[in-house]
């Protein structure tokens, strides 16, 4: 290789502009392929399946046909619409209850903790090491009836009020709304606080300093620099709440009773235990549709639009 | 009042370690009750102290292969993801193509939507190609959840790096392979490392997906499941615990290695 045949050398902010060869040309390509094709197959194709099977009509035993009946999606909708509007209220106050538990942490670590970071870093994350079902189960023990929480709970008629507003029932926790999102909120508080904490920490101190300086007080500060400046972990830490919890059923079936089932439940039992393919299917779309409509005009609201 | 005062200056602090209280409190009550001797089929009382479980942690039938098994799904997915997560993140970062936007948006879509609507859609896929649910089906679904992630954790590394390393190497007479191997693969390996951990995190843990595509086949978190319907066996717990522990060890190990190094090369 000598020296005048190479390519003269591209400018320091532009490397990815080679000269293009057609072997070059094709190295993206075959990168993506396996990947791309992994995920066209089976991610894609299975969402486009079970479109054509929510509009089939049959039965296990004589097999299914496209009918093109939409129906089922309104009986869907109309059978369960309870726990739709469930899922979507759980899931929406948990996220709520996560970025404000959140927040705080989150700005502790980034702020506050000095040579501590990294050790609560770690307790943050380290909770997630062990099997998150185990972790809820252990929430029935934490809220059980005659335990230390209900006690003290009662003792300051605290339940008095929940029961009043319909979080709770007979003086338990268990097995009611509240029992279902505090067990949402506590397994998805470390995707609100990461996300957090990344853009809190990339945060410019002097920033702070300069308000104080201009006569803000810490309150005006946090208005005008620091939250503004924290909204794309605002923004990825509510989505990565928002999304998953709404589909969950896990807290729902292990926390709460037949009162609080979440539409992942439902989406759950017609598929693997009643067999109802169609109406399993139409639900798990609708679910879909309403949290990819949610998300596009969150995202749209708040303009972050480069999340990923 | 100099309390109240007080109060208010560490509002943000008091705050945030009580939502870490929040956080660790189940772990802790998961450790305590390693320790329990329940009365019944349920580990949800606090009985009498007892090792019991933790000197025969394989002692329920079933559990241990659930586990073993578990840890060969992660492992296997997290290679599978890892490969051809970073493969998508250096094209995606690297290079110019055609239809960025649609591969941008087919990498980002799993990751913003419900797993419950994956793991059924994907059900639906296999049932109608008759496929043996089982390992393998298992194994598809876990690396296709994971693919996104890893894409996004090595994407943030790369598109950090400075160009210049490489174009320093390739005047240095270092061919593509070795540019490759010897620079680039070094500066990326923190963000695939990153990836594999987090695919292998949310493979292991992995309980509505496996749910739907594993067939008669049961994993760790679908034994917990299983149950916490049939009565919660003390060496669950034990687990829990130990994997706890392990994971704390690793992580510890490797801030303690990268001070060190940071002290080696200042």
């Amino acid at each position: 290789m000598s020296l005048t045949k190479e390519a003269p050398p591209a400018p320091a902010t532009e490397p990815v502009l080679r000269k293009p060869s057609t072997r070059r040309r094709l190295v993206p390509y075959w990168l993506l392929l396996p990947g791309i094709l992994w995920l066209v197959v089976f991610f894609a194709l299975p969402l486009v399946y079970q479109a054509s099977t929510s509009v089939q009509t049959g039965s296990l035993e004589q097999g299914y046909e496209v009918t093109w009946h939409f129906q089922t999606y309104w009986d869907a909708l109309t059978d369960y619409y309870p726990q739709f509007i469930r899922s979507l209220l759980y899931a929406g106050t948990a996220t709520i209850l996560c970025l404000l538990l959140g927040y705080p942490l989150a700005y502790l670590i980034a702020f506050k903790a000095g040579r501590w970071r990294n050790l609560v870093l770690v307790l943050v994350i380290a909770p997630f090491f062990t099997s998150f079902l185990i972790r809820t189960l252990a929430w029935k023990t934490i809220l059980a009836d005659g335990g230390a929480v209900v006690d003290v709970l009662n003792t300051l008629h605290v339940l008095d009020v929940t029961s009043w507003l319909g979080w709770t029932e007979n003086n338990r926790v268990l097995a009611t709304p509240m029992a279902v999102v505090c067990g949402l909120t506590y397994n998805f508080l470390p995707f609100m606080i990461l996300p957090l904490y990344t853009s809190l920490e990339r945060i410019d101190g002097r920033l702070h300093e300069a308000a104080g300086d201009l006569y803000a007080t810490p309150a005006t500060t946090f208005r005008k620099v620091t939250f503004p400046l924290s909204m794309p972990g605002v923004v990825s830490g509510t989505l990565l709440t928002f999304i998953p919890a709404s589909g969950d059923y896990v807290n729902a079936e292990l926390l709460g009773s037949t009162d609080t089932k979440m539409v992942g439940s439902v989406i759950q039992t017609q598929f693997l235990r009643v067999l109802d393919y169609p109406t399993a299917a139409a639900l798990s779309f609708i679910l879909m549709a309403v949290v990819l409509i949610a998300v596009t005009f969150y995202i749209r609201r708040s303009g972050t639009e480069d999340l990923v | 009042m100099p309390v109240l005062r007080w109060l208010r200056r560490h509002l943000i602090v008091i705050a945030g370690l009580l939502t870490l209280a929040y956080m660790i409190l189940p772990n802790i009550v998961v450790m305590v009750f390693s320790f329990n001797k329940p009365n019944g089929r349920f580990n949800y009382s606090w009985q009498r102290f007892s090792t019991d479980a933790w000197k025969d942690p394989c002692g329920v039938a079933d559990m241990c292969g659930s586990l073993s098994l578990s840890l060969q799904i992660a492992v296997w997915a997290t290679v599978g993801a890892t490969v051809l997560g970073t493969m998508i993140a250096f094209a995606l970062v690297r290079y110019r193509f055609r239809a960025r936007g649609a591969i941008n948006s087919l990498i980002f879509l799993p990751m913003a939507m419900p797993e419950v609507v994956m793991a059924a859609s994907l059900l639906t896929l296999f049932l109608n190609m008759g496929a043996q649910l089982g390992f393998w089906t298992i194994l598809i679904a876990h690396i296709m959840f994971c693919l996104s992630f890893v894409v996004t954790a090595v994407k943030a590394r790369v598109m950090s790096m400075d160009p210049r390393l490489e174009e320093a190497a390739r005047d240095l007479y270092a061919g593509p392979v070795q540019t490759f191997v010897r620079v680039t693969l070094p500066i990326a390996a923190p963000g695939i490392a990153a990836g594999a951990l987090l695919a292998f995190a949310l493979s292991f843990d992995d309980f509505i997906i496996t749910n739907f595509n594993a067939g008669s086949t049961v994993t760790f978190p679908m034994f917990v499941w299983g149950s916490a319907q049939r009565g919660t066996p003390v060496q669950i717990n034990v687990i829990g615990t130990a994997m706890f522990i392990i994971a704390v060890l690793v992580v510890l190990a490797g801030q303690l290695i990268a001070n060190r190094r940071k002290k080696a090369q200042p």
